[in-house]
């Protein structure tokens, strides 16, 4: 937890931390550091698919993860999330097996979706490119 | 993505394949992929010799791309027309003044509250001097360009861990850096370690060099004196009158510079697509996109969503909605097609080609990238500590500070670039954040490097090109492997159909890469057209 550390230090540093109060967290390298499910989702996946998971239209679309049936399977969220789909980039590389499956685990029991298996990390190591 | 791969080429491919090898666009792409990447391969305005006896070509997307294409299109006798989503041309040639608004997806508006005359470029910045499709444009267009710092050698470098956190001028780490590897150079260089590798001769030449190079004093040793001081700079300025001698500061050790990293940003110096002299249009990015529309705005429809692109033997025909007034889908119809719409929304689209454009479309992921744009009270950076134009580097997450390279010297309000992110996970976490907590957050990092901002800072505005309606995304992001196995299959002609766009090219995310796919990708459709 080193990380969370770091962050603190920023935010006791700097008078200006109390315009910025939020769960934001910098990961301090080229990989995310964040670990929980819910985390992960508030800080890199609501990044396109928005805070309610419910997606976006512009001249393009970012798909809803709400009430979604394509979670139904837990390998597909894990494939798509390791490999990238289209223009949505891959994260095998940005992130460990632990935080792929953590965060699946939460898309499928969030957001109207309500799927009782577990994804485990050995799911998402053979789902790797 | 499979299907269809194995089975026989359809007449379309044959005719894709054929021109590919014709004609001197082939050997011209050729040469792209032959390792002149970050050179740019323009050879002056392009020649669209022939006849294309009236026919037409529908544009999409009205970007450097597009207009690039419906300019030199339409002066080679086609009738063209262009459907672009935005209210506006120039597409990622964008800039953002005060009084300008911004709706993100997710819906957060922003209004630029930046005083007359200051502005940022959320998109492209900064032009090569290489990039001579771009600046021949400029020039034909009578785009005023100035200069665009990209070493400005009392700009900062810091690290959050490195010196207590205190940032460090460019010019010290720099030629601190370069003096102590002189040094140690020049050291096994007389205790005849290189011996074998450096002649006698070139071993005396290599000294003196060492010496000139790294600052190096009688003995070959860098240290604190008016030699290292002449290029890292003063303690004590010299002066005039009585006093005045000056007086050279401490060098930073190698041991130092070394662990805290910071060589790492001196690689923003050397690379040759960073190299002076860099270029930016006087008055923002977007003079490119609104010359370009001087020329070609009669054409534009603005406010089109295309949702279908299908062709056929006779031609090409294009569904698009009006988003002022969505009602009843509208067809444009056209002998041929230019693409330009990025790959992030095209590979959504119903698209009438073969499998192995489809599956290029399909490949290509895009990138995640933030800028924020700050204004200031005052130009602090100027008056307090004496950094004009030019770029800080740091390892917080906002990357960059970059300082405007015009208005210099004046008093009164200023605007800096205050974050810029480009892949990495904290340009996902930024995006992630509101419009509001991005500003909030530049902000906040930007203290560690300049106090001045807690009492200084006014207002912002942050775009997160993820969040961009009109390209879900920064840029195409290739790999190698990606390249290996659909580049070409993307760039080639599909029947009607020709993509061009920074995706399709070997300059992505750069302008010139835009422009140079464009005047490719319509070198070989007249090649086609005049031929039929």
């Amino acid at each position: 937890m080193k990380f969370s550390a770091a962050s603190t230090l920023f935010l006791l540093l700097s008078p200006l931390a109390a315009h910025a109060q939020s769960a934001a967290h910098f990961s301090p390298a080229y990989r995310f550091t964040e670990q929980s499910g819910e985390q992960l989702f508030v800080n890199i996946c609501q990044g396109c698919h928005m805070p309610d998971a419910r997606g976006a239209v512009g001249a393009g679309t970012y798909p809803s993860l709400a009430e979604n049936r394509n979670l139904l399977s837990g390998g597909y969220p894990v494939y798509v999330v390791v490999r990238g789909q289209r223009a949505m980039p891959p994260f095998a590389a940005m992130m460990s097996d632990d935080q792929v499956a953590a965060v699946v685990n939460y898309l499928r029991t969030h957001f109207g979706n309500d799927y009782k298996d577990v994804v485990t990390a050995e799911d998402v190591k053979v789902a790797r490119p | 993505m499979t299907d269809e791969t194995a089975s026989a080429p359809s007449r379309r491919d044959l005719l894709s394949l054929i021109g590919a090898v014709a004609g001197s666009a082939a050997a011209y792409h050729a040469m792209t992929c032959l390792g002149f990447a970050s050179e740019s391969g323009y050879r002056g305005p392009i020649k669209l010799e022939g006849d294309p006896k009236g026919a037409s070509v529908l544009i999409l997307g009205a970007g450097l791309a597009g207009m690039t294409a419906a300019l030199e299109l339409r002066k080679a006798g086609y009738k063209v027309q262009i459907l672009e989503f935005n209210s506006r041309p120039g597409g990622r040639n964008w800039t953002l003044r005060g009084g300008d608004t911004f709706t993100e997806l997710g819906g957060a508006t922003q209004t630029c509250e930046f005083e007359q005359g200051l502005y940022i470029n959320p998109g492209p910045w900064r032009i090569p001097y290489h990039h001579h499709a771009v600046l021949d444009y400029c020039k034909r267009l009578n785009v005023a360009l100035e200069p665009f710092i990209q070493l400005n050698h009392n700009a900062l470098l810091h690290g959050s861990k490195a010196f207590g956190g205190k940032p460090q001028r460019i010019r010290e780490i720099k030629t601190d850096f370069q003096g102590s590897v002189s040094e140690l150079l020049a050291k096994v260089t007389q205790q005849g370690k290189l011996d074998e590798t450096v002649s006698k001769e070139d071993k005396e030449i290599l000294l003196q060099a060492l010496k000139s190079w790294g600052a190096l004093d009688n003995n070959y040793a860098y240290k604190a004196n008016l030699i290292s001081a002449d290029f890292r700079g003063f303690a004590k300025d010299p002066g005039g009158g009585l006093n005045a001698a000056p007086k050279p500061g401490d060098p930073i050790a190698l041991s130092d510079i070394l662990k805290s990293r910071m060589w790492r940003y001196l690689q923003n110096f050397a690379l040759h697509e960073f190299q002076t002299t860099m270029f930016q249009p006087v008055g923002g990015m977007d003079m490119i996109g609104k010359a370009f529309a001087r020329e070609v705005g009669d054409v534009i429809r603005y406010d089109s969503r295309v949702t279908q692109v299908q062709q056929n033997d006779r031609g090409v025909t294009v569904t698009y909605i009006d988003t002022k007034n969505p009602a009843a889908p509208i067809e444009a119809k056209a002998d041929w097609c230019v693409c330009t719409i990025p790959l992030s929304i095209l590979s959504q689209l119903p698209l009438d080609v073969g499998a192995r454009m489809k599956a290029a479309i399909d490949a290509v992921p895009y990138v995640s990238s933030v800028k924020v744009g700050l204004q200031f009270k005052r130009r602090f950076w100027e008056e307090d500590e004496a950094i004009y134009g030019g770029i800080s580097y740091t390892d917080l997450p906002i990357r960059q500070i970059a300082y405007p390279n015009t208005g210099f010297n004046r008093s009164g309000r200023g605007v800096l670039l205050g974050a810029y992110l480009f892949e990495g996970a904290n340009a996902y976490e930024f995006t992630s954040l509101s419009p509001a907590e991005r500003v909030a957050r530049a902000v906040d990092y930007g203290a560690q490097l300049h106090p001045q901002y807690r009492s200084e800072f006014e207002n912002g505005v942050a775009v997160a090109w993820h969040r961009v309606p009109f390209t879900l995304g920064c840029a195409g992001n290739w790999t190698d492997q990606t390249r290996a196995e659909h580049y070409d299959n993307l760039c080639q002609i599909d029947g009607r159909i020709v993509l061009a766009g920074e995706h399709a090219s070997y300059l992505p995310a750069w302008q010139e890469g835009a422009i140079l796919s464009s005047l490719d990708a319509i070198t070989r459709l007249h090649e086609r057209v005049v031929k039929t």
